[in-house]
């Protein structure tokens, strides 16, 4: 008999790849994106039921949150210029690709098949020395701690992409209708709210899921809100301030990892009795500058030089 | 089963008709403001009844006020959402319908 539970699973599970046919094959870019982020929603679900509270915030965030928005600009930006017919191609090469994407989906669903169904993997070794990371939620102890390695490069991903971004253009003015009193008065309301949820859920990592990442996304909401209403950026903050909030977390990284560094300490080896408050530390800057990051991602663009700006020193 | 839960179970029971009436509401009536306002107006009921069931459920007062904040900003975002498409679709001189 089906319990109810894996009923759910099952249903969850259609609705996904539903979803993936139909973001995939739409050729209405909105739709795609609606679809885009109705699937993230979905998938975040999917992380819970797989127990993954930590992944499923992340992809709730993140996943459909920020990278909705992200997309949705984007689409505002480019229209629909882009998303000509593409021509089909011959039948033969169809066959060809089609072939090639079963036979790599093949090989995949061997692997997975393959895999012991039950895999302890390093488990039982964080589980172990959870008490010398310095935190309570395995999640973070592994994320800032055994494997800060991953999160250093993550943020240095972060800060290539802002730059990739920047390389690009100027943010463009939106061109959208001034947004009016109803979305202001909510943006009033939500911003001290926003910091608040985002604080708790860094200072949650420590125990439970949470920690930089979500917080840092639900922060860069605050920034999407703030752009969206039409809030200008004040001109002071947007030179060396902004830039220094975007290196923040990638520097502050390294300069712990270089400095605890040292006798018989290996790069990034917290010393004994230190852990937590690095890692607080750590978590602190990482939640701002993901939020810088990923709202200048949203600016879309690095910001434009005002008249006046970056040439103090000339005399006009 | 504890008699609260029982009561939560009747108020997230509850709650289910109206996210399918804002649901078939949504498919089926014939322009925007029409499903905005099935949408919004039959998911905030829901909501909110789905949300009273859970607080009668979990008797916790940290759950309680987690709740009611979750449920006074999906009332906050939707209205305001809902405001703002109905706006800049009537902008963009979309004509509401009317029976003929």
């Amino acid at each position: 008999m089906i319990s109810a539970l894996s009923l759910f699973d099952l249903v969850l599970i259609i609705l996904l790849l539903w979803l993936a046919w139909h973001l995939l094959s739409a050729r209405d870019l909105f739709r795609a994106t609606v679809l885009f982020i109705t699937y993230g929603l979905l998938m975040s679900l999917a992380w819970v039921r797989l127990k993954a509270p930590d992944v499923a915030l992340a992809e709730a965030a993140i996943g459909a949150g920020i990278t909705g928005a992200l997309v949705l600009v984007a689409l505002g930006r480019f229209g629909e210029a882009e998303s000509d017919e593409a021509e089909p191609g011959s039948l033969w090469l169809r066959g060809l690709v089609a072939s090639a994407a079963l036979g790599l989906f093949a090989l995949l669903g061997w692997a997975v098949w393959s895999l012991p169904t039950e895999m302890a993997g390093l488990k039982a070794q964080v589980f172990e020395r959870m008490g010398e990371s310095g935190v309570e939620n395995p999640v973070t102890g592994v994320l800032l701690n055994f494997r800060a390695w991953d999160t250093l490069l993550e943020m240095a991903v972060l800060f290539l992409a802002v730059l990739g971004a920047w390389s690009l253009g100027e943010a463009e003015e939106p061109s959208m209708p001034a947004p009016g009193e109803s979305l202001l008065a909510l943006v009033r309301l939500l911003i001290p709210l926003i910091v608040l949820v985002s604080g708790y859920l860094l200072w949650l990592g420590e125990t439970a899921p949470g920690g930089a990442f979500q917080g840092g996304a639900v922060l860069a909401s605050g920034f999407v809100l703030l752009l969206l209403a039409g809030v200008r950026p004040i001109p002071s903050l947007m030179g060396w301030p902004l830039r220094a909030a975007l290196g923040s977390g990638f520097a502050l990284f390294l300069v712990v990892a270089v400095a605890v560094t040292g006798g018989s300490r290996m790069l990034l080896e917290y010393p004994p009795g230190w852990e937590k408050g690095l890692i607080l530390l750590i978590e602190g800057v990482l939640t701002l500058a993901i939020a810088v990051t990923l709202g200048v991602l949203f600016a879309g663009g690095r910001p434009p030089a005002s008249p006046g700006a970056g040439k103090r020193g000339e005399k006009r | 089963m504890p008699l609260n839960e029982w009561i939560g179970l009747l108020f997230i029971l509850a709650a289910a008709p109206f996210f399918l009436a804002g649901s078939v509401g949504l498919l089926r009536f014939p322009d925007l403001y029409c499903r905005l306002h099935a949408l919004t107006k039959a998911d905030n009921i829901g909501l909110g009844l789905l949300i009273l069931g859970l607080m009668i459920q979990s008797l916790s007062l940290a759950d309680f006020l987690k709740l009611l904040l979750i449920w006074l900003l999906v009332l906050l975002a939707g209205s305001t959402a809902a405001h703002l498409v109905a706006r800049s679709a009537l902008r963009q001189g979309r004509k509401p319908w009317e029976r003929r």
